[in-house]
């Protein structure tokens, strides 16, 4: 698996947030936003691997990343 | 424990000295108020529920009805309703919250401290690099450093970025990287590897590379991204937890509707609301997977981090999953179980000693730039002077003919003493033979080969004991695998393997393992890239300082000793033992709570240990994964 090519841009965050339930919702709250294909947050080392789609603005999609998660728990940073 | 968990654990103090307090004076000393008896219950229930009362309203007005701050509040409410109601009993109401402040207290700490713990392991991020400016010596960020330029590594220090040595001698700490707690010497001429520390002589370092492109920065890539693979049982725990609250929640609610109802129209019984109430109030402490959901990452995690501390590298959670299934271990010869280095291994029939026979092959030598040249001058051991040597005519794929110190030495192989009409001496040990003849006669042979590894031996050994079936590929010859082969005791060998040939049997083994077995293939990263993607884990060997191989593997062995292959096998298999029996804990304590409690067998005090207690327990358990030194 070979993430971080060119085609598909692929970027870590960190994150904080303060529980391992929480830590799952985020992580179907962000797969579900516009422009990300697919991602993955890991509540050990606090961060969240985001893969953008085609041609995303990401700082646009962090944006909707965000207040997505924040339906879920609104305590919860993630640092873009 | 932070700023914050200090002032839980007060509440939580607070909360069951005045609750204990409360439930042992003597009832006369409310005079009969049953308002007056309520009012300590009632201090200590807002010191410890205010916070999960607001956070529940919160969440339910964002539409979040599964929130387990709500599912708490409600069932703690529910108890001191029950109480409110009927016997005066608030301590099951209080002891609800209570122990779920507990759990996310003790939730947060081990999870900070395991967090700690890791990042202590992982220590080796240099935070500056020393570069001289004007004479002195200035600390810069090591992200500013050109390829190329001189850094000055004092003492004590990490060396911030890989380089070659220029100036100095030094012993080097690389236990943080490779878990070796030998020190390694060093002295001008040597590569030297970032993330190691310097102990005892002031280094002048050469960088070859960036910070970014360095061996630290890639290992620590790589521990940051490692948990985020997630493996089988993560994902098997991810869907339980979505639909496990769910059910228990509507089978709670189903409880305490359905038979007080069933019992009023149907079997023309009291309804017993409360009766069924209370049991539901049950359901709804159970309902929450935050042991599972917590313990089995935090087992991962914990796992490669102490399997990091070894020189182990594993890049995800997937992998520590395969490798606990290991079955075959596919070796490649070089690198991995020898050192891939030549060596003098023997000097046989010289007529002269066997030092000036060195000496003088080495001489003869000296010109060429051949790896068997070079294993000569390391086996000599001494300062060459070329001035001895003269007329040297290369031979090619034969030898070479020289004068050293006026004789005629000529060094080579059996074609090149046939030529010169000297009869050689055959060897019957495996290797590359160098003959020696002296003024035309036959002087003995010196012999040339790859050594096997010092632990190689017992690395087999080990992993047949724990039933894995050992497999060596190599591009040498039949005779010299064979006989490597026979001296460890593996029994499958294949020999004069290109490349591809090696891709070819990776796979063929793959075809012929039985369901849940898994195939490795070891290597040591150099050219076996093609390999270790075909392999289910490729474990690279020996990656300290290469980061073409810390890329292509699965698994990375920062020093090159084979013992490390089984010991990554079973850190993983020490891990999916502690994952399975939480996994198998967790819900079964749960299920037998909520069928106990579903059938009126069991009280809240047994629901909040089948929350809390085992929530704790099972993070108790997950740490163990921490300690795998001596696995």
């Amino acid at each position: 698996m070979l993430i971080g090519g060119n085609a598909m841009k692929t970027q870590r965050y960190k994150i904080d947030v303060d529980c391992a339930v929480c830590a799952e919702k985020m992580e179907e709250a962000a797969k579900r936003t516009a422009g990300v294909d697919d991602a993955v947050v890991n509540f050990m080392m606090l961060n969240m691997k985001v893969k953008f789609a085609d041609g995303a603005d990401t700082r646009e999609v962090m944006d909707r990343v965000l207040e997505n998660c924040r339906k879920i728990d609104e305590d919860c940073k993630i640092y873009f | 424990m932070n700023e914050e968990q200090k002032k839980m654990a007060v509440r939580i103090a607070v909360t069951a000295v005045i609750t204990i307090v409360a439930s042992v004076l003597p009832d006369s000393v409310y005079g009969g108020s049953r308002l007056l008896h309520m009012l300590p219950y009632l201090v200590a229930y807002v010191i410890i529920a205010h916070d999960v009362f607001l956070d529940a309203l919160r969440n339910i007005s964002r539409g979040q009805v599964f929130d387990e701050n709500f599912l708490m509040a409600f069932a703690s409410l529910g108890a001191f309703g029950l109480g409110v109601m009927k016997d005066a009993e608030y301590t099951e109401a209080i002891a609800v919250v209570l122990f779920y402040q507990v759990g996310e207290l003790f939730e947060d700490y081990a999870v900070d401290k395991s967090r700690r713990n890791i990042s202590e392991l992982m220590d080796i991020r240099p935070d500056y690099a020393n570069i001289e400016r004007d004479g002195k010596i200035v600390k810069v960020a090591p992200d500013d450093v050109a390829v190329g330029s001189e850094i000055i590594v004092q003492p004590g220090e990490k060396i911030p970025i890989d380089g070659v040595v220029l100036d100095g001698n030094s012993s080097l700490n690389t236990v943080a990287l490779t878990g070796e707690s030998l020190p390694r010497d060093v002295a001008p001429g040597s590569e030297v590897i970032s993330g190691c520390i310097n102990m005892t002589g002031i280094l002048r370092i050469k960088t070859t590379k960036e910070f970014g492109e360095s061996t630290v920065t890639k290992i620590l890539e790589l521990v940051e991204d490692a948990s985020s693979r997630k493996s089988e049982s993560e994902h098997f725990i991810s869907k339980f937890a979505r639909y496990y609250t769910p059910i228990v929640c509507f089978s709670a609610l189903a409880l305490a509707v359905i038979p007080p109802i069933v019992r009023m129209t149907v079997l023309n019984l009291a309804p017993e609301w409360s009766n069924w109430f209370y049991r539901a109030l049950i359901f709804l402490v159970i309902s929450c997977p935050c042991a599972l959901v917590l313990s089995v990452p935090l087992t991962f995690f914990a796992g490669i981090g102490g399997a990091g501390r070894q020189g182990i590298l594993i890049k995800g959670s997937n992998f520590m999953e395969t490798l606990a299934d290991a079955r075959y271990v596919i070796m490649d010869k070089t690198g991995t179980l020898t050192k891939g280095v030549f060596e003098v291994t023997g000097v046989h029939h010289s007529k002269i000693s066997n030092e000036k026979l060195l000496e003088y092959a080495a001489l003869a030598e000296s010109a060429s730039s051949h790896p068997i040249s070079k294993s000569l001058q390391k086996a000599h051991g001494k300062e060459l002077n070329r001035g001895r040597v003269t007329d040297v005519q290369e031979k090619s794929g034969r030898g070479v003919i020289a004068k050293v110190d006026g004789h005629t030495v000529a060094a080579g192989n059996d074609k090149l003493m046939s030529e010169l009409g000297i009869a050689c001496i055959p060897c019957h040990q495996v290797g590359t033979l160098v003959h020696m003849a002296i003024d035309g006669e036959y002087a003995g042979h010196i012999l040339i080969s790859d050594v096997v590894k010092d632990t190689s031996k017992e690395a087999v050994k080990e992993m047949q004991d724990n039933g894995i079936d050992c497999v060596m590929l190599t591009g040498d010859g039949h005779k010299t695998a064979e006989d490597i082969a026979k001296r460890l005791g593996i029994s499958k060998v294949y020999s004069e393997l290109l490349p591809e040939d090696k891709v070819k049997k990776v796979e063929e083994v793959i075809k012929s393992k039985r369901g849940k077995e898994k195939v490795l293939f070891v290597g040591d990263g150099i050219n076996d890239a093609p390999v270790l993607s075909v392999a289910d884990v490729g474990v690279a060997m020996g990656a300290m300082g290469s980061d073409a191989a810390i890329e292509a593997a699965d698994v990375v062995l920062m020093d090159d000793d084979p013992l490390k292959i089984d010991k990554a096998i079973r850190i993983s298999k020490k891990c999916m033992t502690i994952v399975k029996e939480n996994i198998v804990f967790a819900i079964g304590i749960k299920a037998i709570c909520l069928v106990l409690g579903a059938l009126g067998l069991a009280n809240i005090w047994m629901a909040i240990f089948a929350d809390t207690g085992v929530l704790i327990l099972a993070v108790l358990n997950a740490m163990r994964a921490l300690f795998v030194a001596n696995v």
